[in-house]
């Protein structure tokens, strides 16, 4: 950077407009040289007012509404509303419509961690990886859409119960398609831990310790990378975690290795909970009957989403539609820690460490650096990079030598 | 760039041979840019997915890049809200000529989910003018593949587009 000597901090923004997918946020960090001082996030280009657009619609309406709230978890926010309206309704939903929810929950999860996973890797360099786990996360989206009929919005969920069911058929294509992705995820498990290059992105980076992780509040794979031992579907069992409790998974390093280790290793625990589940698939009708008017009252639905604890609060006056929703969502939990992590790390980490609690978007390939004077200053994502690899190529050289 | 717009005189053979090679050069390498003015994610994940081997949009020489200035192309999800709004027509101007808009979703073309929302102030060619719409909720990528097809099919055309688009 051609800076003159007396300029020694400035901010780099981050987004919001961002190539590689997904929302847009806005962080700016301070960097003295190449390691951040003090970072901040502003959020919310893509605050729609959905919350108060449920106050418009009946029930029915905004299971498709909340649904929306995310493209890549649309199934756990309907599963958390509906769980939060039956309860409020006082309806016994089926067990065969419980194990669904769970067995499409896990799918989801799957699918989940695996775009992440490629997006980290994009983030890190390691293009390859990104390729190849998208190819295998088409394996989820084929078994979802066999299911469902839709690859992304799947609405699996009514109010009452589910709407599809899974026959022998599908499910011997769904165990096909887990042996493939079974297969798979222990070749990235072994990839990310042993591949040189890429622990030199991520171990030691990003260190939380359980402390720090609890003070932050942060939640789900994030949490458990630090040994956080919090998981919805232990600590408050819902739709079918209650008959057959999952085996949880957790880190103690607290670094971003953990964090790649823990979210590959819940996938490997999804694919045994999904096989359990086809095997003990219940008999049992898939809906029941649901009131158009909810009773008055309140409740709140807790349900653990890809990326940490998914929360609803539902209040009925006992009309048709809701008097208020509220959601929280894991990355609103998560995204604190971020401003807390990257202080005192190079730059060239914050990309990584930024996607590593998995926050629902990733926006670093363009970047403008602003100078104190107000003075911009371009730097695409291939400039950044070269200079990542200036730094580490001086660094790690001193070091070797 | 100028280019495409009907001259006055008839062009020479100079010209027309410049435009042929612009015409071809284009419709070899148009670059994508992605811009989610407050979409669910569903929309950008199968345009992601897109690019990824199964669907491989590269076959196209589509290639999507991070700075709006080395896009021909501009990829839009979702519908627009008021903090995405400025942002949107930035990133628009800041294209160079000639620019085409794909709108992708049914948010992006009429609102759809969210049209009421109070912070949505409309869909996409509310701000901008698209060329293609790409229906459903979210368009697979077969559809996001077609949508290019045609995108790169009236680009070959030539100048037509430019007067649609004006
Ligand atoms: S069209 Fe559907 S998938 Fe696309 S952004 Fe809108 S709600 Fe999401």
């Amino acid at each position: 950077m051609t800076q003159p000597a007396n300029r020694k901090r400035f901010t780099v923004p981050i987004g919001p407009q961002h190539p590689a997918l997904k929302e847009p946020g806005h962080f700016a960090f301070d960097v003295d040289g190449e390691i951040v001082q003090s970072a901040s996030v502003r959020l919310g280009y893509a605050h729609r007012g959905i919350e108060k657009a449920t106050e418009s619609r009946t029930w029915v309406q905004n299971l498709y509404l909340l649904e929306r709230i995310c493209g890549i978890c649309s199934h756990i926010h309907a599963t958390a509303y509906c769980l939060g309206v039956e309860k409020l309704a006082q309806v016994e939903v089926p067990p065969r419509a419980q194990a669904i929810r769970s067995l499409v929950a896990e799918l989801e999860r799957i699918h989940s961690h695996l775009l992440w996973l490629g997006v980290a890797a994009h983030e890190s360099g390691f293009d390859t990886l990104f390729m190849y786990s998208w190819r295998d996360r088409e394996t989820v989206m084929n078994i979802l859409e066999v299911m469902t009929g839709n690859r992304v919005h799947y609405s699996a969920n009514v109010l009452g119960g589910v709407k599809y069911d899974v026959d022998d058929q599908q499910a011997a294509t769904i165990r096909e398609g887990l042996d493939f992705l079974e297969e798979r995820t222990l070749h990235y498990l072994e990839v990310v831990s042993t591949d040189s290059l890429f622990l030199q992105r991520t171990r030691n980076i990003g260190v939380m310790d359980r402390e720090a992780a609890q003070l932050s509040g942060v939640i789900g794979p994030t949490g458990r990378a630090s040994n956080v031992q919090r998981d919805v579907r232990l600590d408050s069992p819902y739709a079918a975690y209650a008959d057959h409790p999952i085996t949880p998974v957790y880190e103690t390093t607290g670094d971003l290795l953990a964090r790649f280790v823990v979210r590959l290793r819940e996938q490997l625990t999804s694919i045994d909970y999904i096989r359990m589940l086809l095997d003990h698939l219940p008999n049992s009708p898939l809906t029941t009957r649901m009131p158009r008017r909810v009773k008055a009252g309140e409740a709140i639905s807790r349900v653990e989403a890809p990326r940490g604890e998914l929360f609803y609060y539902i209040k009925s006056n006992g009309g048709d539609m809701p008097d208020r929703i509220h959601v929280r969502t894991p990355t609103l939990c998560n995204i604190a820690s971020v401003a807390q992590l990257v202080i005192g790390q190079h730059l060239a980490d914050v990309p990584m460490i930024l996607v590593g609690i998995d926050p629902c978007f990733s926006c670093n390939d363009r970047t403008s650096v602003i100078c104190q004077d107000g003075q911009r200053d371009m730097w695409d994502w291939a400039r950044l990079r070269q200079y990542g690899i200036d730094h580490y190529g001086t660094h790690y050289t001193k070091d070797l030598g | 760039m100028t280019n495409g717009n009907v001259p006055q005189k008839a062009p020479g053979l100079w010209q027309k041979v410049l435009d042929r090679v612009k015409t071809w050069s284009r419709t070899q390498s148009p670059w994508l840019i992605h811009f989610n003015s407050g979409s669910c994610n569903g929309c950008d994940i199968e345009i992601l997915a897109t690019l990824t081997p199964r669907y491989d949009a590269e076959r196209f020489g589509v290639q999507l890049h991070g700075s709006p200035r080395h896009a021909d192309i501009l990829i839009c999800t979702g519908p627009v809200t008021r903090q995405a709004r400025e942002r949107l027509l930035r990133t628009y101007e800041q294209m160079p000529n000639p620019k085409f808009v794909v709108a992708v979703g049914a948010c992006a073309i009429t609102g759809g989910v969210f049209a009421g929302c109070y912070n949505v102030i409309g869909h996409i060619d509310e701000v901008i003018p698209v060329d293609v719409y790409v229906p459903g909720c979210p368009p697979r990528p077969e559809a996001i593949i077609d949508a290019l097809v045609i995108l790169l099919q009236k680009l070959a055309a030539g100048p037509k587009i430019e007067e649609a688009a004006s």
